[in-house]
């Protein structure tokens, strides 16, 4: 265990690091793009002149040399400070972690059903290898996987929320409502339906066809030859042989998609209008909120990272080798 | 070879009774059978060892009779093969579930990946005896650990924890003894159990497998292509070839004075013990001096921590002269390829210098190596992963001199030419390596290598992937090539016997050092270090001569594509 809380903090310094990088990076990035706040408020308040504009970059700082914003900016993230959105006059770190927790409730619960239903089925369709089964779960996982998830989303709403009436279409809650404990655990369940299961079928569709290869793969090693020769019943040498073997590779992809929990969700929140993280950075985008898009950016980072760092020290509790070959 | 039970003198019921077993390939295969027609038996106390060249269908038997047979592309087409009188293959798969590592187990080749990576050693064991015995969790564990002190493995207990790439090649297939042997079983089939072993540890595997054998008076199926093995253990010999069973009989019978003559082709191409072809005289200046090359290897590690070092050369020293063969010979791990890498510029190694014609290549830039890189040129050992599968054999073999600035036109001309030179049809030119046999794309390694006109050739174990008969053919396609071009050659093998026959010079190393070198004849007749006596020994089948009248047997003709 020592060795693995060495590798942790190891990892930690490392990640530190790539962070202070990428706040960077990411910076220069937003400031390369053409337009500024400024300019986009003053578009909206109809008085565009010279002097107006010149007198909002003042109050934002951004009249200060770009090196100078960068300076005072990696400053206040150090400190924790993410900084400050003039455009809704409130601090950026009070506007994700209202936002935060919408994307992950939704986010989360997808990647674990696509997750856990995914390698399920690939499991299920190498075992039956060849037979009509695998076939079905195979064409499913195809389509799941050559579908736009927008179009699943708009016909899935279309036919579970328009025609047939049985979940809500869009949105997080039932608005003016007022419901309150379980019932309001319900009423977001309900409202989860459809976004969940049109991000997971799409996931689902990957780990399905990842686990299947993987399996079928490691079937055919030599120490399965082994595991047949002992004479084990066909259960145990599934699972304990070849799917424990054939899990690596599906970890590494899950672990790559943990890291995108915050930031791939912008497509579904905007078509099933849900008031996550995504959204807002939809809006921050087109209002050239800087210091927003910058807040979003760090916490996708993060999250990235992070998950980056739980998937190795998974792969070294499953993988005994891991942790010689470090 | 002790008291040798007579083939027609078998007791009423033997263990195994095979009777005309045939095994169906699948459509478009090479051919419809990979076993046809074979009969034998298999008494109890016996070891039966079954020999024959790749896909003559030995390991195909053993499958079958495993009921390992990959279904349902391979079947058993016919026949019967009766386990004291019960017919395995009409059993159903729970009874052949019952049977199948209870009363009949099996080794297998490859001890690296015969083994789950994931679990302990221990586990892995006790799951054997779990499927086959009503043992508690706790006595389960007390005889893992009897059983892995009973194959000779140090710290049973603690070893029983150890997950399988803690351990050697050689306690691999210790572990993997230990496992078939769990539950007692009444036959034992080997597969090859010591092919991918040294020689030393390849002893001990076959001492091990013979005094449990007597032990417990199990009936062994020994499959095997080494005749030396065959002599050094077999009571009685089955020879197959292509999927049929060519002769069965008592070993002195079969080693000594064979019937078939496919036996007898076979036999006339193992390498005879020790013999030396006339050496080489010594001419001019070295063409390679290597001094005090130094190499360590740096296992793991990364960022923040240093690996573990592993010495894989140290101070070694060696002269290589225009027209010689040096072998260098050794366990795995000894540092040989090591030492070839670094000649051939593959590897940087850490100190020393490596004088090729009085330039120290380690001394050169990129750049400057780059005139050499022509005049080293390395045959690899695994002619199935050393050949670009996605380009044509021309390219392959023009390639080289194409990036020294030579004209496609020519280069491709070339290639024909060298094809016809190691034997192949011109019109290989044009095909890809897939459509070759082993030994034939070896000889397009050697093309490759040649294109280049090279003045040393480092070659790295090219025959042992082959069969013997291959084996011989393509050392004697070196052989030539060397007579007739003068070239300098530093070839890399672990098989002493080998190395007899084709070097002039051998450098036996250990651990990254040399421990002995000397004229072939000096280091095999009158070895002076310890280690060198001890591989030497550890060669199996010493005792046995090949009868007179076959050592000059042609090699029997290779198998078309």
């Amino acid at each position: 265990m020592l060795g693995l809380a060495q590798l942790f903090a190891g990892r930690l310094v490392k990640a530190a690091a790539i962070l202070i990088t990428i706040v960077v990076l990411n910076f220069l990035l937003v400031h390369a793009a053409p337009g500024d706040p400024a300019m986009v408020m003053a578009g909206e308040a109809g008085a565009a002149d010279e002097q107006f504009v010149a007198q909002l970059r003042a109050q934002f700082g951004l009249d200060r040399p770009l090196t100078e914003q960068l300076a005072t900016y990696v400053g206040k993230v150090v400190q924790g400070d993410l900084g400050y959105s003039y455009r809704q006059q409130r601090p950026v770190w009070d506007i994700l972690w209202e936002r935060l927790p919408a994307t992950l409730l939704l986010t989360l619960t997808a990647f674990l059903l696509s997750l856990a239903l995914g390698v399920l089925l690939g499991a299920f369709a190498a075992v039956q290898v060849g037979r009509w089964s695998d076939s079905a779960i195979t064409v499913l996982a195809l389509l799941a996987y050559a579908t736009p998830i927008y179009w699943t989303g708009l016909m899935l709403s279309l036919l579970f929320a328009v025609e047939l009436g049985w979940l809500p279409a869009f949105g997080y809650e039932t608005i003016g409502a007022g419901y309150t404990g379980l019932d309001h655990a319900l009423d977001v369940a309900r409202h989860m339906v459809l976004p969940v299961v049109t991000l997971a079928l799409f996931y689902m569709a990957a780990y399905a066809r990842l686990t299947r290869a993987s399996m079928l793969e490691v079937r055919g090693q030599d120490f399965v030859k082994t595991a047949r020769a002992k004479g084990l019943g066909p259960l145990r040498i599934e699972t304990r042989h070849v799917l424990r073997n054939a899990i690596l590779p599906v970890i590494t992809v899950a672990g790559i998609q943990a890291g995108q929990l915050v930031g791939g969700s912008i497509l579904i929140e905007t078509v099933f209008a849900w008031p996550g993280i995504g959204r807002l950075a939809f809006e921050a985008v087109l209002q050239r909120d800087y210091q927003v898009l910058l807040g979003i950016f760090l916490v996708t980072s993060v999250m990235v990272i992070l998950f980056n760092i739980l998937t190795d020290l998974l792969y070294g509790l499953i993988d005994p080798r891991i942790q010689v070959a470090r | 070879m002790a008291s040798l039970p007579q083939d027609s003198a078998t007791p009423a019921v033997p263990l195994l009774d095979v009777r005309g077993l045939s095994v169906a390939l699948p459509d478009g295969a090479d051919r419809p059978f990979a076993v046809e027609g074979l009969s034998f038996t298999l008494n109890p106390d016996e070891i039966l060892c079954m020999v024959g060249e790749s896909g003559s269908g030995k390991s195909m038997t053993a499958h079958a009779m495993m009921g390992l047979l990959p279904k349902p592309h391979v079947r058993v087409a016919g026949g019967s093969l009766l386990f004291k009188g019960r017919d395995l293959v009409t059993l159903p798969e729970a009874e052949q579930r019952r049977l199948r590592g209870g009363r009949i187990a099996m080794i297998f080749q490859e001890p690296m990946t015969a083994l789950n990576p994931l679990m302990r050693v221990g586990d892995q064991i006790e799951e054997s005896l779990r499927a086959h015995t009503a043992l508690r969790g706790a006595e389960r564990r007390r005889r893992v650990v009897e059983m892995l002190d009973s194959v000779g493995l140090p710290n049973p207990a603690e070893l029983s924890r150890a997950y399988p790439f803690r351990l050697s090649g050689g306690q691999r297939q210790r572990v993997m003894i230990a496992m078939a042997l769990a539950c007692e079983p009444d036959i034992l089939i080997a597969d090859e159990p010591t092919t991918a072993l040294d020689v030393t540890t390849q002893k001990q595997i076959l001492d091990l497998i013979r005094s449990i054998q007597a032990r417990r008076r199990m009936g062994l199926m020994f499959i095997t292509h080494d005749f030396g093995v065959v002599a050094e253990i077999a009571d009685r010999v089955a020879v197959m070839r292509q999927g049929r069973l060519v002769e069965i009989g008592a070993a002195d019978e079969v080693l000594n004075r064979p019937r078939h003559p496919y036996t007898r082709a076979l036999i006339g191409a193992v390498p005879h013990g020790i013999s030396h072809r006339p050496e080489e005289p010594r001419r001019g200046e070295p063409l390679l001096v290597a001094e005090k090359v130094c190499k360590t290897f740096h296992v793991g590690g990364g960022l923040f921590r240093a690996g573990k070092p592993v010495v894989a050369g140290e101070d070694i020293s060696l002269t290589i002269h225009p027209g010689e063969t040096v072998g260098l010979v050794g366990e795995s791990g000894s540092g040989k390829s090591t030492l070839g890498r670094s000649i051939v510029g593959l590897i940087r190694p850490d100190g020393g210098r490596i004088l090729f014609q009085g330039t120290d290549l380690l001394s050169l830039s990129r750049r400057g190596f780059r005139p050499y890189r022509r005049a080293v040129q390395m045959v690899f050992q695994d002619p199935y992963a050393s050949l670009n599968p996605r380009h044509t054999v021309g390219d392959i073999i023009a390639q080289g001199p194409v990036a020294f600035g030579e004209s496609t036109a020519r280069a491709r001309e070339r290639a024909r030419e060298l094809l016809r030179l190691v034997g192949l049809d011109a019109s290989a030119a044009a095909r890809y390596p897939h459509e070759f046999s082993g030994g034939q794309r070896q000889r397009i390694s050697i093309a490759r290598a040649l294109a280049m006109e090279p003045k040393l050739l480092v070659a790295d174990e090219p025959v042992s992937a082959l069969d013997v008969s291959v084996q011989r053919q393509v050392l004697d396609l070196l052989e030539d090539i060397r007579k007739r071009l003068g070239l300098a050659m530093l070839f890399i093998t672990h098989d002493l016997r080998i190395a007899a026959q084709i070097c002039d010079t051998i450098a036996v190393m250990r651990r990254g050092r040399i421990v002995e070198m000397g004229s072939a004849r000096q280091v095999f007749s009158d070895p002076r270090d310890g280690y060198t006596r001890s591989l030497l020994d550890a060669i199996p089948g010493k005792a046995w001569q090949i009868p007179a009248e076959l050592r000059q047997t042609q090699a029997v003709a290779e198998a078309a594509p």
